[in-house]
């Protein structure tokens, strides 16, 4: 699927942390750029404002 | 056309419950990671791959956490190197377990029963706290009042001038370790109560620890299932997309709501999830079809409608209004 079921056990598991690690950051970057662009127009228009 | 193995309908469905979960752990700083095994249990994964998966979100979940939180919070490095010891052994502990009972096929009934008695007991406690914090409070006080009375070599000194057994302190990470192993939980759960109540420490401190000692944790479990195959990825990455989006509205409804006017719904989904695991073994036990559609009903329903009514009295608070039919459904 990812490329990474032909490693062996523990280089799979080392994988598997790391991207679940980047994902993670990379989300959190993203979602926070997202916020701060378009989460003060959500909230007016939630609000009512 | 399927993405990483998964059809475009499982996606949409796993980010979803995701974003649910998401609220929840951001709205009540926890509660996300101890549906998703469940979840999955109900939707046939097996149980290795349940526990595993579920290991590894709380992984990436508490991350993102840590990002949050790292200007906030304080750290008992102390505190955190001996639980990261003891959960260590835990964890490897609980892991062991599950993969001796999947060899004797016994593994997905035994953690089914474990989970159901789990979300029982803290659906209770949750809903007895809803009712009366303040017996509660009292109780916890004298509780670490005991614990610290309790001199058992080496004594150790934690924020908050703090003195502790760190045996006490060694075996409580153990049993956390193992059920964080056994289970696939964070453990946040449990190790916030313990330390406060429990141990005596400072809320700030418990906080800040319980972050970093999940974020080592988390990883170390999903690392151990990882190495045996027993991390579905595909179903990791669609959940925490959701989460880490959930987890910003919850965290921003925390600014509106006050968290005990939702508890009532909180503990209530509790239960829901352990009667919905307890449907799911019965019905696969006597092959009673409706008895596994009522499980899969019952947990998402009841994170729908948890996550819904956090939702929902946000805007109702942002909107000034606690006079609508909808608005005053949101308090318990």
């Amino acid at each position: 699927m990812l490329g990474i079921e032909s490693m062996s056990g523990s280089a799979e598991a080392i994988a598997t942390i790391g991207l679940v690690l980047a994902e993670a950051i990379a989300l959190y970057v993203g979602y926070g750029a997202l916020s701060s662009v378009v989460g003060e127009t959500i909230l007016d228009a939630v609000g009512g404002d | 056309m399927d993405i990483l193995g998964l059809t475009p309908m499982m996606v949409g469905i796993f980010v979803g419950f995701g974003l649910l979960i998401g609220i929840l752990f951001g709205f009540f700083g926890m509660g996300g990671s101890f549906l998703v095994t469940p979840a999955l249990l109900v939707m046939g994964y097996p149980s290795t791959v349940a526990v595993g998966s579920g290991l590894a979100f709380v992984f990436g979940t508490s991350v993102i956490g840590a990002l949050r939180h790292r200007d906030h919070g304080q750290v008992d490095y102390k505190l955190a190197l001996i639980m990261t010891l003891a959960m260590t052994v835990g964890i490897e502990g609980g892991k062991r377990v599950v993969f001796f009972l999947d060899s004797t096929g016994m593994a997905d009934l035994i953690i089914s029963v474990a989970y159901v008695g789990l979300l029982a007991v803290v659906g209770l406690f949750t809903l007895r706290d809803a009712w009366g914090s303040e017996e509660t409070d009292s109780t916890g006080r004298d509780l670490a009042d005991r614990v610290q009375s309790l001199h058992i070599p080496p004594m150790v000194t934690l924020r908050g001038d703090v003195r502790v057994s760190g045996t006490i302190v060694f075996a409580v990470g153990l049993v956390i370790g193992v059920l964080s192993g056994f289970l696939g939980v964070g453990g946040g759960f449990l190790l916030m109560p313990a330390m406060m109540y429990g141990l005596g420490v400072p809320a700030a401190v418990a906080v800040g620890t319980d972050i970093l000692q999940i974020t080592i944790s988390g990883a170390f479990g999903a690392f151990r299932y990882a190495q045996s195959g027993s991390v579905a990825l595909p179903v990791v990455g669609a959940l925490l997309a959701g989460s880490a989006l959930g987890a910003r509205i919850g965290a921003g409804a925390t600014q509106l709501v006050e968290e005990d006017a939702i508890k009532g719904y909180f503990a209530a989904m509790l239960l829901a999830g352990s009667v919905a695991v307890a449907a799911k073994e019965l019905g696969t036990a006597y092959g009673i079809g409706l008895l596994n559609t009522v499980s899969i009903v019952l947990i998402f329903g009841a994170a729908v409608l948890v996550s819904g009514a956090v939702v929902l009295a946000a805007i109702c608070r942002l909107r000034n209004d606690g006079t609508g039919t909808w608005c005053r459904l949101t308090t318990t």
